[in-house]
């Protein structure tokens, strides 16, 4: 086996790989190989970084140096001028946005700083298919050191006390959900990871899975000895053609050794994992509904209880939790609840991954302990607002969760902090909103999702979320009246109080927080007909600025509807009442004199 | 802990655990509106979905509101259903539903009868926010020789579905599409006629609204009535006279048959005559069928194929050529009741009244909605003019009778018209769960015996239980009877002789709840299976009341062998009272 002196580390997740990061390892491995260097320097396909706003990413160690937006074209200058002269590529590091400066090392980048990865831990780290390399670091150690030092209560008692919680979105006690399943008896039981990611945005599981598949394995090893069940099915959707065929990858090499299968390390414990995969409904991401497309039905949730620990897949007592929560399982076992409880609030332990998106610098997933302000994810971490606009609002918890404001960027983020303040901290997608968002927009576009997304079983979700989203399309349309402010807010209520799962229960928070936090928005839009944002574009009109215009006649030609007159060299007007927006003028005029307001 | 006490709106009620608080408060004379929610409990059929959330309530200490159909009771529970918040709720989700349903109560097929119109008016709805920009969920409608489906007016209650999937065990209707174009529909929303419907109209039978009804024939009887050219014969089924009454106000189980012949004959039908004829008839030749493959199967003939399985029943004969295809020859091959009487009227009886075939039009009034399709089969016309012409349902006839501005309550009792209106008692229990196999029995074992039967009543044969068996001793030869309604039961018992497990010599299968009396044509039961029950009385005190309780001393049968038909399965009554079966699964795919 060789010893390398050095790794360049290049990443391997969806995104990056989509900027052909696959073809930049072939051509570093094929410059390393015409340089001599194959033996000595090591290229790695790792899974995510994180820092997908800059990908593909490649960081070369041990020296921490870290480069963005690689392209294959400069693999030749990383193996020449970097592995060989040792001399660092400027052009392609990272430059901090407010010192303009270049950062050499990682781990002085804003975006890692104020990062603690247990979930994450190894992703962007090692080679997700090899699983010698998870091994090397303390892989399967937990799963051996419980088969052979604790019996299932133990190590139940130790999750309890750690104060996990399920990372899913309802924040639920994962110890005493393992409970629950051990306490039912059963000939037969089940282990489920959902790796249903639905969340538009969100894509935390996927990347744990890409970078780190044998950390879920583990995991639900660990559960099926905890609850007694010899069989465990990961939920994964279909679209996640990479993270299956890492997981793939992981389940073979974890049954060649012994670490999946009959009599696991000799302890004669006996575990298997098979895959399931789902059509991509976001509702499947409820396990009810989960278990039910599992076993060929309509993905569409029952009423709880009796919950899955007592009847679930197939009827039999089941676990599910999802991957984020399974990839902290093993850090826990191994240095301890007290650790683990150290990290975070009172009631919410730990770290959490969140996909940070929308008008932000630093697009791309985090991992932060738990009691870290809005304030510092969006402006120290995420690199604050893009074109240095105004930050007007963060929408945390996936589409159905709230959008928070100003007012709560200090708010230290945990499960009932969150829900306090009008939203969730669902599966952890974080959107920031500038002062061009329009927050009425913003609700019917998260209501578009909803209104798609339900299953349709009860009338609330499948009906209310249809009218909540038709009264937001008025109100966008400038044709909203008083009462609908009211009917919006009734409607949203009854909703959340009389839907039967998540989905429904939380699905009108988006249009809920915004008529609390920006109601003035909402009332522009109906009394004044004016959208500030300038998003909504049947309440916006054409206007042609006199010390711009020059009479040249264009725009009154390009008017299909002959909504704009005046005489050549003379100011244009725009009749409002004939104009159909279509902005053919706007397009023509070569002065800018033509504006929408 | 046993019993558990809550309180609901502030009365302390003990109940059982496992009760739902919707039927703990019951208990204490609350009456929270359901919709969604079915109950029928003596057939083992629950629908509960917990998807229209009317019956939603307040549980204190819960973040939202819970739906009471479907939340079991817990020790001390504080249960409001009548809170401004459950109040307020309810109407917007009342409204909610509303708003994507047709508001075309006036010529709606369930106005009057609708439980959705119900729930409405108990609400006091008056108006629809939004109304006049909501969007209305549309649909292709579907229409099959039997049921139409006009998916426009479905509430997703999926009622229709547990009674296909897991009543019935058909596999026709499911959930498909999502969100608000979530509906319920056969798969990929193919027609209803290319699906494994069997029509047994059990999804009509519980539809809360009129998005599943029947094919209504009523029109062309009418034509048929008012043209002079034609003679037009009537029979009814034994079930509709048990029921028919309940569509007049009258209490379930009230027996209408005098009243029932009166009105027929008011409404100008040439000849009112009964389908019981036939169903003994159908004894005599199925009877005749099963002691033929008994004697020689006890003589050791290995082709016979036991058990022999009734085939009055169209929605099973659909539901074996299409789940069990290969079991096509178990079934016995004497044709149903009213296909039988439409041979006979159109051929002996045309015949004796010197009527041409074209010139005859022959209606059967009855509890079925399968019988709509039986009747369009091709085997059952000749030279494209069929035996029965048009079927309608107690429903239907119901509407045809109101029509004609009759009351039936008051009416005057009349006698069936003769040849074709004489019937045993045996012939009447048809309608019943057991009943055909019971009339079997009454008449076999006489034929095999030779001896007379000391008491008719089989009572063994009788009751709800979804699968049952007896064993008959026919004087030393004990024969073993096996009696199923609902497919899904059916189903065990053909999956067991699939395997070669079953022990019966002969097995009766009914498609719906209760025998033809639970049909889906019948009057709407609404999840009461009381009135199941009320109309099971019914069929047997007929059958008490007649003097003739055997098919085989039915003298126009003999008459009807003795001038036409010879003896039991001759050459003649094989070609005009037996019949073959298909592979209706093939057939659908060659379409």
């Amino acid at each position: 086996m060789s010893r390398y002196s050095m790794h360049i580390l290049v990443c391997g997740g969806t995104g990056c790989k989509s900027s052909d990061s696959d073809i930049l390892v072939e051509k570093l491995k094929k410059e390393l190989d015409k340089q001599g260097l194959g033996e000595t320097v090591q290229v790695i396909m790792t899974g995510c970084f994180g820092f997908c706003e800059k990908g593909p990413i490649v960081k070369v160690m041990p020296d921490n140096t870290f480069y963005t937006q690689v392209k294959p074209s400069d693999a030749e200058e990383i193996v020449e001028e970097h592995i060989v002269k040792g001399r660092k590529i400027d052009h392609l590091l990272y430059t901090d946005p407010e010192t303009s400066k270049h950062i050499t090392d990682s781990n002085r980048m804003g975006f890692y700083k104020k990062q603690m990865r247990i979930a994450l831990r190894n992703c962007g780290f090692i080679d997700p298919e090899r699983i010698d390399e998870y091994i090397a670091r303390d892989g399967y150690m937990a799963l051996g050191k419980v088969l052979s030092e604790q019996t299932p209560e133990e190590t139940i008692a130790l999750m309890k006390s750690s104060g996990l919680r399920g990372r899913g979105g309802a924040g639920f006690p994962v110890g005493l959900k393992w409970e629950f399943a051990r306490n039912n008896v059963s000939d037969k039981k089940y282990v489920v990871c959902n790796a249903d990611e639905g969340d538009p945005g969100a894509f935390m599981d996927r990347s744990i899975l890409e970078g780190d598949p044998h950390s879920v394995l583990e995991a639900m090893a660990i559960i099926g000895y905890c609850i007694g069940a010899d069989e465990g099915y990961i939920y994964i959707r279909a679209e996640y053609p990479l993270a299956i065929a890492r997981l793939k990858t992981a389940l073979n090499q974890a049954r060649e050794y012994g670490l999946l299968g009959k009599d696991i390390m000799g302890s004669g414990f006996n575990f298997d994992i098979g895959l399931k995969y789902g059509a991509g409904a976001f509702v499947c991401g409820e396990e009810t509904a989960l278990i039910h497309s599992m076993e060929g039905e309509r993905g569409e949730p029952t009423l709880k209880p009796p919950f899955p620990a007592e009847s679930g897949y197939l009827g039999k007592p089941t676990n599910v939790n999802n991957v984020e929560t399974l990839a902290n399982v093993a850090p826990i076992l191994l240095k301890g609840a007290e650790w683990f409880s150290s990290i975070g609030t009172e009631k919410s332990k730990g770290t959490k991954v969140f996909a940070l998106a929308g008008q932000i610098n630093n697009v791309g997933l985090i991992e932060v302990p738990m009691g870290t302000t809005l304030r510092e994810v969006i402006f120290e971490i995420g690199g604050g607002i893009k074109d240095g606009k105004k930050f007007k609002a963060v929408q945390t918890g996936g589409p159905s969760g709230g959008c928070l404001t100003e007012k709560h960027l200090d708010t230290p983020i945990d499960y009932e902090n969150l829900v306090e303040n009008g939203s969730m901290m669902g599966s952890g997608g974080m959107i920031v909103m500038d002062e061009d968002d329009c927050m009425v927009s913003i609700a019917k576009y998260y209501l578009d999702f909803t209104v798609e997304e339900s299953c349709g079983k009860c009338a609330p979700c499948r009906i209310g979320n249809k009218r909540l989203h038709e009264l937001l399309e008025r109100i966008c349309e400038g044709k909203g009246e008083t009462a609908d402010l009211d009917r919006l807010r009734n409607l949203g209520e009854v909703i959340k109080d009389t839907s039967l799962c998540g989905l429904g229960q939380s699905s009108p928070n988006p249009v809920l927080s915004t008529l609390d936090n920006f109601y003035d928005e909402y009332t522009s839009h109906v009394h004044d007909k004016k959208c500030a944002a300038g998003v909504c574009k049947d309440l916006m009109e054409y206007f042609i600025l006199e010390e711009h215009c020059v009479g040249c006649t264009a725009c009154a030609r390009a008017c299909p509807v002959g909504a704009i007159s005046g005489e050549r060299k003379e100011l244009h007007v725009v009749n409002p009442d004939t104009c159909i927006k279509c902005g053919a003028c706007l397009e023509k005029c070569k002065f800018d004199a033509v504006i929408l307001k | 802990m046993d019993h558990i006490k809550l309180l609901i709106d502030g009365k302390t009620v003990e109940v059982p655990k496992g009760t739902t608080v919707y039927k703990a408060a019951k208990e204490v004379g609350i009456d929270i509106p359901v919709l969604c929610y079915m109950d029928l409990h003596d057939l083992n059929i629950e629908n509960k979905p917990g998807g229209c959330r009317i019956c939603s309530v307040e549980i204190e200490g819960r973040r939202n509101l819970a739906p009471s159909c479907s939340t079991n009771v817990s020790e001390g529970m504080v249960v409001k259903t009548n809170s401004m918040r459950v109040i307020n709720a309810r109407r917007t989700v009342m409204e909610l539903i509303l708003s994507d349903h047709p508001k075309e109560c006036l010529t709606c097929a369930k106005s009057g009868n609708c439980d959705l119109q119900d729930m409405a008016i108990k609400l006091g709805i008056r108006d629809i926010p939004g109304q006049e920009y909501a969007e209305m969920s549309t649909y292709r409608l579907d229409t099959s020789p039997s049921i139409i489906r006009e998916m426009d007016k479905c509430i997703m209650c999926r009622r229709c579905e547990t009674m296909c999937n897991d009543f019935q065990t058909v596999g026709a209707l499911n959930a498909v599409n999502r969100g608000f174009n979530a509906v319920v529909a056969p798969a990929f929303e193919m027609n209803l006629e290319h699906s494994p419907c069997t029509y047994c109209g059990q999804c009509v039978a519980v539809c809360p609204t009129g998005a599943l009804t029947e094919v209504d024939h009523t029109a062309n009887v009418i034509q048929a009535l008012s043209d002079p050219n034609k003679t037009v014969v009537v029979q009814t089924a034994p079930a509709v006279r048990a029921a028919l009454g309940e569509e007049f106000g009258m209490e379930p189980g009230t027996r209408v048959t005098g009243k029932m012949v009166s009105a027929l004959k008011n409404l100008g039908f040439d000849y009112v005559f009964d389908t019981d004829f036939a169903a003994d008839l159908t004894i005599m030749e199925e009877g005749t069928e099963l002691l033929d493959r008994l004697s020689r199967h006890l003589d050791g003939d290995k082709d016979v194929q036991l058990p022999i399985l009734t085939s009055c029943c169209p929605g099973w004969v659909n539901f074996f050529e299409y789940h069990f295809p290969e079991m096509k020859d178990i079934p016995s091959t004497a044709r149903s009741p009213q296909q039988m009487f439409g041979s006979i009227a159109k051929t002996y009886f045309a015949e004796k009244i010197g009527v041409k075939r074209e010139e005859m039009v022959v209606v059967s009034i009855m509890p079925c909605l399968a019988k709509k399709y039986e009747c369009q089969r091709d085997e059952f016309s000749v030279d494209g003019n069929p035996d029965v012409d048009f079927s309608i349902s107690t429903r239907e006839l119901a509407h045809l009778i109101k029509q004609a501005n009759l009351d039936l309550s008051t009416m005057t009792d009349s006698e069936f018209d003769s040849p074709l209106g004489e019937s045993s008692g045996a012939a009447v229990i048809f309608g019943a769960t057991g009943g055909v196999i019971e009339a079997a029995t009454r008449t076999a074992y006489e034929l095999q015996t030779g001896k007379t039967l000391e008491s008719v009543d089989f009572k063994q044969l009788r009751g709800l239980e979804g699968i049952r068996s007896a064993t008959v001793d026919f004087d030393g030869l004990e024969i073993k009877i096996g009696i199923a309604h609902g497919l899904g039961n059916a189903r065990k018992l053909l999956e067991e002789i699939k395997a070669g497990r079953s022990e019966f010599h002969a097995i009766e299968i009914m498609a719906c709840p209760g025998g033809c009396i639970g049909g889906g044509g019948q009057p709407l039961h609404h999840g009461n299976s009381d009135i199941l029950k009320a109309r099971t009385r019914a069929i047997y005190e007929e059958d008490e009341a007649k003097t003739l309780r055997k098919s085989h001393e039915n003298p126009y049968i003999i008459k009807l062998y003795e001038e036409f038909l010879d003896q039991p399965m001759s050459e003649k009554a094989h070609k005009l009272l037996h019949t073959h079966y298909f592979e209706r699964k093939r057939k659908v795919f060659e379409v």
